[in-house]
């Protein structure tokens, strides 16, 4: 593993050793001293194109944990908003001596040409891109899942025979589309719950099942885990391109309110990548219950991110470009 | 852990230098040794280095108790993984991180590290500083099964198996039942 692009990239064996890892850099999270000397004198550049305060602050986080240097590179107020190309920003950043490039870009596939133009020697991790997938927010839910579902040993486990499901704006979704990969690589059983304006094309060629009805699936599906996707109030208007009439209808069908709380299986949690839209996808009640485990969502990426950044940059670096 | 990763797993050729029983007696008598300089076993607490550290710590642990049935065989183990305090990451291949469990707090306590290979003292170096991170010890002290010399660092062990003379080409394994099929320290030479 080199760089972490996509969670469909990843095998079983992968997914696992970074959540055992991941299980190991949580417990150092609790001592007193929190920082580890592993990635001293490593540099980590965050590079953002796309306005994100938790993503960001999580990996600046991780990589100090371990004593990284992170320098943070927003497209906004930099040499991008004066028209600079990707490439001659990576070529920059490569002049700087990054270890790695942890990349938020609009463009769906952003990183990926990051990692294969061979403009940067270093390891590309993909932080959302457009569309297409945000691979360490899945990541953190599977670890969250895994933690609160499989049990305390969990080392070396997937997420064999768990159910979960997927309600919200699909369409939209990087982090649905990364968490179906990923969680099905793990062996769980994944629903989409959506309206049918908000599902995408070709979605019958994912590993997972769709529903149009979110009481159905609570009351005949039984998940272990409900997870809340964010929805943006604009995508109604018919500017936004008039997905759902209204934000109360939109709640209606497809919010967790109180009642489909209660419907819940008693071990289920509800979980929700954030930030919240409450009263639209989640209802205060839903998102305070103790059963709700979306702070500790948190927490879990910060470890989550140690471990990524630990597997991509502490080992012997097997430079692709030796020789050149 | 020094010479724990083989280049190779072939140890058809190697030499048994310590059987089950003398590795059975080598430890008792270091449990001895850890009451007699401690003056009892009431601020001990032993932290195996993983992997073949922890499963030793475990058997003075049960020895202490042994001999000293008022301490509680849980407060007195436990484990220390320093994979993320090496100085040679950048050397190797990626290492999964192993667990580091500590019975309530080390702050005051007399902590014994135990490893099973003492080599060059670079593990060593990189357990005290993984300690440093977790609290301020009274003191902290090394047991090893086996030490084979050629130390890169100011460090040397308060408690020993069995001091083995190798040349820095001959790799030593040890094998222990919780892991391997057998108890048994092996060395292979050059000459072998």
């Amino acid at each position: 593993m080199r760089h972490l692009l996509s969670a469909g990239d990843l095998t079983r064996d992968e997914a696992v050793l970074i959540l055992d890892t991941a299980a190991q850099m949580a417990a150092t999270q609790s001592r007193e001293m929190k920082k580890l000397p592993t990635l001293r004198g490593r540099t980590v550049v965050n590079l953002f194109f796309e306005d994100s305060t938790r993503t960001r602050i999580s990996f600046e986080t991780a990589a100090k944990r371990l004593s990284a240097d992170v320098i943070n590179f927003s497209a906004k107020g930099s040499s991008v908003s004066k028209g600079e190309s990707l490439k001659d920003t990576a070529l920059t950043l490569q002049a700087m001596g990054a270890d790695a490039v942890v990349i938020r870009h609009q463009a769906s596939g952003a990183p990926h040409t990051l990692a294969a133009a061979g403009w940067t020697s270093g390891a590309v991790i993909n932080a959302g891109d457009g569309t297409h997938q945000h691979p360490t927010q899945a990541l953190l839910d599977a670890f969250t899942v895994r933690r609160h579902l499989v049990g305390t040993d969990a080392t070396g486990r997937g997420l064999d025979g768990l159910h979960v499901a997927i309600v919200g704006d699909v369409l939209h979704s990087r982090v649905a589309r990364s968490n179906v990969q990923l969680l099905t690589t793990l062996g769980a059983r994944v629903t989409l719950v959506a309206p049918p304006t908000l599902v995408p094309v070709g979605v019958s060629a994912w590993p997972c099942e769709v529903s149009y009805h979110l009481d159905e699936v609570v009351r005949d599906g039984k998940p272990d885990a409900l997870m809340m996707l964010r929805v943006q109030r604009e995508r109604m208007s018919s500017a936004g391109g008039g997905f759902f009439p209204s934000p109360l209808e939109y709640t209606r069908g497809y919010g967790l309110d109180a009642t489909r709380l209660a419907a819940l299986p008693e071990h289920a949690i509800v979980m929700h990548p954030g930030p919240m839209n409450r009263g639209l996808e989640i209802s205060a009640d839903a998102a305070d219950s103790p059963r709700a485990v979306i702070v500790e969502q948190v927490a879990n990426g910060v470890a989550v991110r140690m471990a990524v950044l630990y597997l991509l940059l502490a080992g012997e670096q097997t430079n692709e470009k030796v020789g050149q | 852990m020094g010479s724990a990763t083989p280049a190779s797993d072939d140890w058809s050729a190697a030499r048994v230098v310590l059987g089950e029983a003398e590795i059975a007696r080598a430890l008792t008598r270091i449990a001895h040794e850890i009451l007699e300089r401690n003056k009892g076993g009431d601020d001990v607490l032993l932290l195996g280095i993983p992997t073949r550290g922890v499963p030793l710590a475990h058997r003075l642990a049960a020895r202490l108790v042994e001999v000293e049935p008022t301490l509680d065989v849980r407060r007195v183990v436990g484990s220390l993984d320093i994979t993320m305090y090496r100085d040679d990451l950048h050397h190797h291949p990626t290492r999964s991180i192993g667990t580091t469990e500590i019975p309530g707090t080390i702050d005051g306590k007399v902590v014994v590290l135990v490893d099973d290979v003492l080599f060059s003292g670079r593990t060593i170096r990189a357990a005290l500083d993984a300690i440093s991170d977790l609290g301020r010890p009274r003191a902290v002290q090394l047991a090893a099964l086996v030490d084979r010399g050629h130390r890169e660092l100011p460090i040397r062990a308060d408690f020993v198996g069995k001091n083995l003379p190798t040349s820095q080409s001959e790799r030593v394994r040890v094998l222990l039942r919780e892991q391997d099929d057998r108890d048994a320290v092996l060395i292979e030479g050059d000459d072998a």
